[in-house]
């Protein structure tokens, strides 16, 4: 394979990408790439960036062999890149991290966020607290309900959270609210978006904030197993942890890469958020990407038990990944998930976030269809403490 | 000439500014907004600019928002609109119909499809709010391919070297956006407006509208002293909200007209366009 080297200037991963947005935000998104082209290649702020990641964060994350669990399914070994153990419980701080560091370099003294699951929220209200910021975040009305305790999370670490009752009440809802917020105050306001998708550079710099996942996995499989593993999986909401994961080892091209996306009650319904597997190309969020959308281009209402994943786009690498044939991209059931998150913490005394579930639950399914000298890396992208209320409810439990 | 021209160039000559109404597609329902678009001609208007309904209207504020979601609970399509606009047609050749609204509708149709039937309905001019100049040089061309006018939106924040590359692709005007923020937010700056649009002249050699922010008479009779058209949206579609079934051409009629008489009564225009 030649060197990868996208995006192009422009924001652009073969079709995907770009700058879709009004122009009233165009001049904040030319300062934002200017800024952030300059401090990607200083020193000193990487420095600061990789200082900051380990002392405040706790990297490196380590990686975990789920020999009971491995031993079980009875096929490859399942090995976890443990990102639930970050600060903050899920990958999500570590462009938060990167991001809060640039608004302060660029001098804005409010950072605003939006947020589905809350993850990405509770790492910004983090960051906002550690670096003496003020911080908005947006977030569906749906989802508050959801996620009860990220949004009391969010309160306590002095955020305050803005409920988004417009359209689905969801992520994408919160995302167009926290886009308004932006237009509206530029001045002093640095807005931090949360995943791999939206308008250019975002999705160039939250992916390279996220690949110190597959950086330090790289070594670590070098140094621990003396080779990489045959495949990697992650799950895809937005997609920001499967490409930290995927990004440095596109070039290797014996490792598998798969992208677990959120089957919901099923592809076949109209309840799922499985944007690459069912979805078709489109503009939403200033970016051109697969999206769950109706036969005249309006944007569908997606369903996933695991908000984080609940979002009818995905990042634009994701799409051009999946076209090039570099990444494969399947589709996992709200019940299988579920049976993953239980599976996990009986064989293996961790609980799982939802949304790494749906990976855990592929790698479920593929494990004994492989080798026992096989392996496979999933990354466990977040713990499951916030999803306690929703897992008792699915037993009929109510806390 | 065409209808977007010929507007503008009588306008000139009766020195008088564009008044150019935003109502969205389908709101409230489709049924009425035909006949909303004839009353809105009977009213004065000059130019008609047409939203096309959108699930996620993240240019727009609460209102354009919320008139875009009654027109989605009648499953209002693209098609829809454009049948809409070839129904206006029938009884309207002279007023030019402008539709405004977002990149994905029209991504979902293509845009050899699109032009092709936006031309055959009378569609003169087509702003995609999320169409950038950057990302526009395709699309731009197939317009133009069919005699659509390109549309583009100015801000406050746009630089000098944008809106030169505006100036190239633009045709038939185009749209300063007169602050920062969403449609219908309220505080606007008429001393900036001004400074803004002299030097948008600069460059810009077809008309400026100037919308954003304009709520009352008072407003539209100091922007259409500066700029080449008005346009109002949300303050047109809060009264379509508020308007029962009944009185709601009637409301929007004497809305438009109270802003008719104040841009006419205009004084020291200073547009040198052309």
């Amino acid at each position: 394979m030649k060197m990868y080297d996208l995006p192009d200037k422009r924001g652009h991963f073969g079709p995907y990408g770009g700058t879709f947005v009004a122009e009233t935000l165009i001049s904040a998104l030319d300062e934002l790439c200017k800024q952030y082209e300059y401090y990607r290649g200083d020193a000193e702020f990487q420095t600061e960036f990789f200082r900051e990641l380990k002392h405040y964060v706790g990297r490196p994350s380590p990686i975990y062999h789920a020999r009971r669990w491995s031993d079980h399914l009875g096929g490859a070994q399942i090995l976890l890149k443990r990102e639930d153990l970050n600060h903050t419980g899920a990958h999500k701080i570590n462009n938060t991290v990167g991001q809060a560091l640039l608004a302060r370099r660029m001098g804005k003294s409010r950072i605003i966020a939006e947020t589905g699951a809350g993850q990405h929220g509770v790492a910004s209200a983090t960051v906002a607290a550690r670096y003496g910021m003020e911080c908005v975040v947006y977030m569906g009305s749906e989802d508050v309900k959801r996620q009860a305790t990220n949004v009391y999370r969010m309160k306590l670490l002095g955020a305050t959270v803005i409920p988004v009752d417009s359209g689905s009440r969801t992520l994408k809802d919160a995302l167009n609210e926290a886009m308004r917020d932006w237009v509206t105050n530029v001045g002093n306001t640095y807005y931090i978006i949360g995943t791999v998708a939206g308008p250019h550079p975002y999705p160039m710099m939250v992916r390279d904030f996220q690949a110190v996942i597959g950086n330090e996995a790289r070594q670590q499989m070098q140094e621990e197993y003396g080779r990489q593993p045959d495949a990697l999986i992650a799950c895809v909401g937005g997609g920001s942890n499967a490409i930290g994961l995927f990004y440095p080892y596109i070039g290797e091209e014996n490792v598998r890469m798969i992208g677990v996306e959120a089957a919901g009650k099923g592809i076949d319904t109209q309840k799922h958020a499985a944007t690459l597997v069912t979805g078709r190309p489109g503009v939403l969020h200033g970016n051109r990407t697969y999206l769950i959308q109706d036969e005249n281009g309006q944007i569908i209402e997606t369903h996933s038990i695991s908000a984080g994943l609940d979002y009818p786009g995905v990042g634009p690498e994701h799409a051009w990944l999946k076209d090039c044939g570099r990444a494969e991209y399947v589709a996992i059931t709200d019940g299988e998930a579920l049976a993953a998150f239980h599976a996990l913490c009986r064989f293996e005394g961790i609980m799982p976030a939802l949304e790494s579930s749906h990976a855990l639950a592929y790698a479920a399914k593929l494990a004994p269809t492989l080798r026992k000298d096989q392996l496979l890396l999933v990354n466990l992208s977040g713990r499951g403490d916030k999803d306690m209320a929703t897992v008792a409810q699915q037993s009929g439990i109510s806390l | 000439m065409n209808r977007i021209e010929s507007v503008f160039s009588r306008l000139k000559s009766q020195d008088k500014a564009a008044l150019i109404p935003f109502i969205t597609a389908g709101d409230p329902d489709s049924a009425t907004t035909v006949a909303l678009m004839h009353q809105l001609t009977r009213s004065g208007v000059d130019l008609i600019e047409l939203g096309v309904p959108f699930s996620d209207p993240m240019a727009d504020g609460p209102t354009i928002q919320r008139s875009s979601e009654r027109a989605l609970k009648h499953h209002i399509s693209l098609k829809d609109v454009l049948a809409m606009v070839a129904q206006f047609r029938k009884m309207n050749q002279s007023t030019p119909v402008v539709l405004m609204g977002y990149a994905n509708p029209i991504e979902a149709m293509g845009y050899k499809r699109f032009v092709e039937e936006a031309s055959r309905s009378g569609v003169d001019g087509v702003l995609v709010v999320d169409y950038p100049p950057e990302e526009s040089a395709e699309w731009v061309r197939h317009l133009k391919d069919q005699g659509i006018d390109p549309i583009f939106l100015l801000s406050p924040t746009t630089p000098e070297s944008r809106v030169k590359h505006v100036a190239e692709l633009a045709k038939g005007y185009v749209y300063y956006v007169s602050l920062k923020g969403v449609t219908g937010a309220s505080h606007l700056d008429l001393q900036d407006v001004s400074s803004k649009l002299s030097q948008l002249r600069a460059h810009i050699r077809i008309p400026i509208g100037v919308g954003f922010g304009i709520r009352d008479e008072q407003t539209a009779r100091s922007i259409a002293e500066r700029a080449d058209a008005v346009v109002i949206g949300s303050r047109i579609v809060e009264e379509i909200e508020h308007s029962q079934a009944a009185d709601l051409l009637a409301n929007v009629g004497a809305l438009v007209e109270s802003l008719r008489h104040a841009i006419d009564a205009r004084s020291n225009h200073s547009s040198d366009i052309g």
